[in-house]
């Protein structure tokens, strides 16, 4: 029945080609799958520790209508008009979501399924609306395309020719890592104790709005590559992957990274093989990893086959109690 | 069971309608002017537009139906989830058949929507991660996995044509007899289950060990609405979209649950606001031609959460504030009366007070006692004197006046005589109750102390009689009327 649907294995095509004739392509592909799954996979892991994972997956539907207002405003499809809709749909999400939550008797999760779904139904209605205008493909809201992505365009700098793409997309992770290494204390801080944190004047509200704030400037770097829905994948994989096997804040952003750079180089191949949409195979891969995890983790659990020890805090509390 | 009634006429309305349709977006076909499109749809001549019609109705009330459990539930993002996790399924039912088969790809959708349910617990119970963090770990794998088979099977031949690309944005035109057929059951089966098992439902929504430990089956009940919940997305899907048919199943519920505080309420109300959300949308995609139907409806539906989040009658935003304002401004009011009240109780004589009087007690300046003043005019409790330097009771400024004394004074004297307050301890309080006492509460109060004629501090406490502004004192007992708010 379906025995022709998976293609077969061409060694030549699928794993030397890229690294050696192809690799002004698909290096570049595999480079920019790489940084979009770090910059997310970084503030993935802080979006899942503040319980933020379903923000993260509102605010990557509603940057769409960010993205054709700031079109519409600024009659381009450059890059500043986009990070500025985008940012501001994405804190407009924040807001409303709270404003709605905290107005009302409705709860967290109903609120934030009507604010994006809200949104996103906007932005599609006005896509069908301006589609003359607006070069926004439906279909690459619901899964981008890494290789339609314009690898043509060309930025030599110190003598280097880099794609643009990358280069808007390699800076916003540089920017995203910065800024975590940057804050690192402040947002460990905000994330496990709020009033910790705010006792010791770090703003949370304000970290907040900024964690946000990066949040959406990453969902429309990746727009392009990886669409509004496959980020969320990218958003919680990572960070979900490397809280299966540490429960150390830095060595979960570390080994996130490597999540992300091992899921987007099997990725790509994942997806040359099989003739799929890239990122959506970058998303196999790294649902693959993530399941490599589980198991390991799971294997952990039968060898002691007893109950979870107590956390640090439990162990404490035990403590002080007797 | 005599909700059963208004499905029998929706069952033969889809046996009328169930002749084959060319698939169009509704809009399509020769451009006229919106008046002529609003006249052509509402003359129902079109049998594509009718099934069309249909199709919404028939998935707004599903989803508004089941979407007022999955809201009281709060698993708003539990049907997020599962609408973007059946994918896979549908790509593999498609490929079983290797035709568009709504059986098959429901099969395989129901199958998919169950491995994602299933995954989602067992993480849960196996991880530490949190609740969102797996439901949003699920959602976008199945996801990515359905978009990869997707572009796996595009690849085959059949599947060019096969309008599988309508469930990632959905087409409420492009339904087919069939598709609608579906939805019937899926609705059909809905409402059957909500009508023979509401007391169950009602007990798994509300209390879940309640209805355990009387006996129901919560754990397969449960299941069973789940898999009615992924029934109804995939069905809906067709016409709305991967994305937005969970907005289908959690805007006319959220709404519902602005407007009403009992469970059959709301199903009904969201079960109607759904239909209204899908039958307006459908209806406004049909008048221009590039207007696509899902969205429309959810933004028809986001409208209608925005009226009720905004004037919902009890828990409306702006009507909770605007009754928090009045009530202020009556408190204020009421401060004020009380005020000239002791003013003229101090003084013993005349009947009007002077603005440098009533500032002197209050101490504020003269411009805000004004204002204060200002406020009792306008609401017909005091009038100025000519030269607009002093203010007089009006007869019903006067009786409220008193009716507040009265509370305040009662208050204070049962404080200190049943709950033992000091008599300097219980003017604070009694300065917030005296505006929320009702008046059978004062008539209690005064029965209870035996009708006092003095407070603590020896002022006199205003009889009833003296409130409706009789000066002789027969029967204390007969009139007994408190301050009414």
């Amino acid at each position: 029945m379906t025995l022709g649907l998976i293609p077969a294995f061409d060694w030549q095509r699928v794993v030397v080609a890229p690294w050696t004739e192809d690799l002004d392509l698909y290096g570049w592909m595999m480079l920019m799958a790489f940084l979009v799954t770090t910059a997310c996979g970084l503030i993935g892991n802080y979006l899942i520790l503040r319980r933020l994972a379903l923000v993260g997956d509102a605010i990557s539907h509603s940057v769409l209508p960010g993205l054709v207002g700031g079109f519409l405003i600024f009659g381009s499809l450059g890059i500043w008009p986009m990070l500025i809709g985008a940012v501001a749909a994405g804190l407009l999400t924040t807001v409303l979501i709270e404003f709605i939550h905290s107005r009302s008797r409705v709860k967290a999760d109903a609120a934030i399924g009507i604010t994006f779904c809200s949104l996103f139904a906007l932005g599609v209605l006005m896509i069908n609306l301006f589609a003359g205008k607006v070069h926004l493909d439906p279909e690459c809201v619901l899964y981008g395309e890494l290789s339609h992505v314009p690898w043509a365009e060309r930025v030599t700098w110190l003598g280097l020719s880099l794609p643009l793409p990358i280069v808007v997309m390699g800076l916003s992770t540089l920017l995203v890592a910065a800024l975590i290494g940057l804050f690192y204390k402040e947002l460990l801080l905000s994330s496990f104790d709020k009033n910790l944190a705010a006792a010791f004047g770090f703003r949370p509200q304000l970290i907040h709005y900024l964690l946000m704030g990066m949040l959406s400037l990453v969902v429309v770097a990746a727009f392009e590559s990886v669409g509004a829905i496959l980020v969320i994948a990218m958003l919680i994989l990572p960070g979900a992957t490397a809280q299966l096997l540490s429960t150390r804040l830095g060595t979960c952003l570390g080994l996130s990274v490597l999540h992300a750079a091992l899921s987007s180089v099997l990725g790509v191949h994942l997806g040359l093989w099989l003739g799929c949409s890239l990122a959506a195979a970058v998303v196999v891969a790294g649902t693959a990893l993530f399941a490599l995890a589980w198991l390991w983790s799971l294997r952990g659990r039968l060898r002691r086959a007893a109950p979870m020890p107590p956390t640090e805090q439990q162990a404490a509390a035990a403590a002080s109690s007797t | 069971m005599r909700y059963r009634l208004p499905l029998l006429p929706l069952l033969l309305l889809l046996l009328c309608c169930a002749t084959p349709a060319e698939a169009a977006r509704i809009g399509d076909g020769e451009s006229v002017s919106g008046w002529e499109q609003a006249l052509r749809f509402f003359s129902f001549q079109d049998a594509s537009l009718r099934l069309a019609l249909l199709g919404a109705l028939l998935l707004g009330l599903n989803c508004g139906l089941l979407g007022g459990f999955v809201v009281v539930r709060r698993m708003a993002l539990v049907g997020d989830m599962l609408s973007h996790a059946v994918l896979p399924g549908i790509v593999l039912g498609f490929l079983w058949q290797q035709t568009k088969d709504p059986l098959a790809i429901l099969i395989g959708a129901l199958l998919a929507g169950a491995a994602a349910t299933a995954v989602t617990t067992l993480l849960g119970r196996t991880t530490r991660l949190k609740p969102d963090a797996i439901l949003g770990l699920v959602l976008a794998s199945f996801y990515g996995l359905g978009i990869c088979l997707l572009g796996l099977v595009q690849q085959l031949p059949t599947a060019a044509k096969s309008g599988l690309d309508q469930f990632l944005f959905g087409q409420a035109a492009a339904l087919s007899p069939a598709d609608v057929t579906t939805m019937a059951v899926a609705t059909a089966l809905s409402l059957l289950l909500v009508l023979w098992f509401f007391h169950d439902l009602l007990a798994l929504s509300f209390h879940r060990g309640f209805g355990e430990s009387v006996g129901l089956r919560m754990a397969l009940l449960h299941q069973v609405i789940m898999l009615l919940t992924a029934f109804a997305i995939i069905v809906a899907m067709q016409a709305v979209g991967v994305v937005l048919v969970s907005a289908m199943l959690i805007i006319p519920a959220a709404t519902a649950y602005l407007l009403t505080d009992r469970l059959h309420r709301l199903l009904f109300l969201s079960a109607g606001l759904g239909m209204a959300a899908a039958g307006l949308g459908a209806f406004l995609s049909f008048l221009g031609n590039h207007l696509p139907t899902g969205p429309l409806m959810v933004l028809v539906g986001a409208g209608f959460f925005a009226a009720a989040f905004l004037f919902s009658p009890r828990h409306g935003w702006i009507t909770r504030a605007l009754r928090q304002w009045l009530r202020r401004a009556r408190t204020e009011r009421e401060n004020t009366l009380k005020a000239i009240h002791r003013v003229l109780e101090d003084r013993g004589a005349g009947d009007g007070v002077s603005l440098a009087e009533l500032a002197a007690l209050r101490r504020e300046e003269a411009t805000h006692s004004r204002a204060r003043a200002q406020e009792l005019v306008n609401a017909e409790l005091a009038t100025w004197s000519a030269d607009g330097q002093t203010v007089f009771f009006t007869p019903a400024g006067e009786q409220r006046a008193r009716a507040v004394v009265r509370n305040h004074r009662l208050w204070e004297l049962y404080l200190t005589h049943a709950a033992s307050f000091s008599p300097d301890h219980v003017h604070d309080q009694a300065e917030e109750i005296e505006h929320v006492l009702g008046e059978e509460t004062v008539r209690q109060l005064a029965r209870r102390l035996d009708f006092p004629k003095t407070d603590p501090h020896g002022r006199p406490i205003p009889s009833v009689d003296e409130i409706h502004g009789q000066a002789s004192s027969s029967n204390p007992q007969a009139g007994g009327l408190g301050y009414q708010p």
